[in-house]
């Protein structure tokens, strides 16, 4: 069988997943009209390209349903419980940097460490009655990160998208989200807790360590590492 | 007989002897509001235990201990004293400890008893301590209530003993609040900022632009005022917080512990009914039939155990298994249920052992 790589399907991930590949001298072209999901490889034999949305990556890796993919730490920590007994990390690819970070109103100008985050939370418990919540949707690695920093008192409330909006419409108090260079924030009127950086993320080649590999596929994994040069 | 039979058998046994020790036998619900254990244990519960979600109740969880049921059902019209006994699955995720089985049985007894405390905790500690006999188990013990009265004996405003003891079940941010409060650590820069424009006069919170979300300005103004009240505080003495450290990293038999308490006493005297306490109880465990004098005392003992004990703790190890969990743990809950009770606290002192490691180290005996 074929050895099986998951990539993103589609967007600047996609996109510069393709350069990336292309510059180490595996060729990556999509086939089939633009909106199929269907890729040819050229420059390594037997390698198969599996298009996936970035976040189903994980997963997919874990089951061991594909021998290798790209996709951003954050989402292997975040939807992998000890995510790095299932998966191995091959290399970082440079690009798709975001930071998971912790922010907070900018008005609130009495907090500026998770210790203020802490001792608000205890106060803002007692005014209000209900427990200081934290829109997000990566709720693995930020109650990890607030349970090894000892914060309590806080609620996580789920929110897939326009995640710096909630604390203005009053369904969170913090948010917990992605930014690159911080501008939706401070547009939302918000800013980073000092010590708020709970995750660097970048687009990052994986293995599995689940999947088998039949002697064809271990011999496309070699070909492939020679190129990509892992060692 | 197969190894079900002799977990029944053995369940049934320890069961028995609850009853026989006058517990009431009560049967308890496997699901339990989510709303109720994420209020008193925090996030931290969603790491650990299992959620469903029901169309008409909301988000359930299977039970991760019988605390908060055992508390419930005695709150919904139970006899004083009381004393329950039951057996049955508790369930925890794997990811923390995937080591650990996700469901393993318990049997425990819980003790409602306001009238006399010290003899609550003796009683539980030997029951235990007889129904576990011949194991050849190390029994650990500790107090939370001696470290809640160091604390609550500090030279610090109330402000700072409230934080402290807000995290005592935590120690890393406890350690990181009593080095801040003793000066061991600076004052945050942004903080240091904050506080100078504010001493000049400025007000800062309207200098920071719109003010979003449910927080209002008001509730942002009076903590700059506590922080800058804070400020002025005189660090704690490197001698208080030497004494807390002391007792945190006690670890010595029961008697020599209490020597070393009373010593403490002397230059931290808030502790001193406290330490009468343990004295007491020390006494009530050799009436009881207990050596004391073999007893491990860890000054710092169940201070990372989800149950929130905030009096006497006890655990029941195999010797040199130190891979097992523990046999048997237990202790004092009275905080716990002054939280579920709405502010009315019920005395309240048990434990549970896990069956299947009697079995497993009675077959190594």
């Amino acid at each position: 069988m074929a050895l099986k790589l998951g990539l993103p399907s589609k967007g600047r991930l996609m996109e510069k997943t393709f350069d990336w590949f292309g510059a180490h001298g595996v060729t990556l072209t999509k086939t089939g009209s633009d909106r199929e999901y269907s890729a040819r490889v050229d420059g390594v034999k037997g390698l198969e390209l599996v298009l996936l949305s970035a976040g189903e990556i994980p997963r997919e890796l874990e089951t061991g349903r594909i021998h290798l993919g790209v996709t951003g730490t954050d989402l292997v920590r975040e939807k992998l419980a000890h995510w790095d007994q299932s998966v191995e990390e091959l290399t970082p690819l440079g690009f798709g940097h975001a930071d998971l970070v912790l922010a907070v109103p900018k008005a609130w100008v009495d907090v500026d460490s998770l210790d203020d985050l802490d001792a608000v939370a205890a106060a803002f418990r007692r005014r209000h009655g209900h427990r200081m919540r934290i829109a997000t949707k990566y709720h693995r690695l930020v109650r990890d990160f607030l349970r090894e920093h000892g914060v309590a008192d806080y609620l996580l409330v789920d929110s897939q998208g326009a995640t710096e909006g909630t604390v203005k419409n009053l369904t969170a108090e913090a948010i917990a989200d992605i930014t690159s260079t911080g501008e939706t924030l401070r547009a939302n009127h918000l800013k980073m807790l000092s010590d708020g950086v709970i995750h660097q993320s970048q687009a990052t080649l994986f293995r599995s360590r689940k999947a088998v590999r039949d002697e064809a596929e271990m011999a496309a994994y070699r070909a492939l590492s020679d190129r990509l040069r892992l060692g | 007989m197969s190894g079900n039979q002799a977990l029944d058998a053995e369940i049934a046994r320890l069961t028995a002897a609850f009853q026989a020790a006058g517990a009431q036998l009560v049967d308890l619900p496997v699901l339990q509001p989510a709303e109720t254990l994420l209020d008193l244990y925090g996030e931290d519960i969603r790491a650990r235990a299992y959620t469903t979600r029901d169309p008409l109740a909301g988000e359930l969880m299977l039970r991760p201990d019988f605390t908060v049921p055992v508390v419930q059902m005695h709150m919904a019209g139970g006899a004083d004293p009381a004393r329950y006994a039951y057996a049955g699955k508790v369930f925890r995720t794997q990811e923390l400890d995937s080591d650990r089985p996700p469901e393993h049985d318990q049997v425990g007894y819980e003790l409602f008893d306001g009238a006399n405390p010290i003899w609550a905790d003796a009683e539980v500690f030997a029951l235990f301590s007889d129904t576990l006999s011949g194991l050849h188990l190390r029994a650990a013990t500790g107090d939370i209530g001696v470290l809640v009265a160091a604390v609550k004996g500090l030279s610090a405003p109330d402000s700072r003993k409230a934080a402290l003891l807000r995290h005592i079940w935590r120690p890393r941010r406890f350690r990181s609040l009593l080095d801040r409060y003793s000066g061991r650590s600076q004052v945050p820069q942004a903080r240091a900022a904050l506080l100078a424009r504010q001493a000049l006069g400025e007000d800062v919170v309207a200098a920071a632009g719109p003010l979003i979300g449910l927080r209002s300005a008001e509730e942002i103004a009076e903590r700059v005022a506590l922080l800058a009240a804070d400020a002025k505080e005189p660090p704690l003495s490197a001698a208080e917080t030497d004494l807390l450290d002391q007792i945190v990293t006690l670890r010595e038999t029961a008697p020599m512990a209490l020597e070393h308490l009373r010593d403490i006493a002397v230059d931290l005297p808030a502790i001193s009914p406290a330490v009468t306490r343990l004295e007491k109880r020390l006494n009530a465990l050799a009436k009881r039939g207990i050596d004391v004098a073999a007893l491990d005392f860890e000054g710092g003992y169940g201070r990372t155990s989800m149950e929130y004990y905030d009096g006497f703790v006890f655990g029941f190890y195999a010797a040199g298994r130190p891979d097992l969990p523990p046999v048997a743990t237990g202790g004092r809950y009275d905080a716990l249920t002054r939280a579920l009770g709405g502010g009315k606290a019920i005395p309240a002192v048990g434990g549970v052992i896990r069956p299947s490691l009697v079995l497993q180290l009675r077959g190594a005996v």
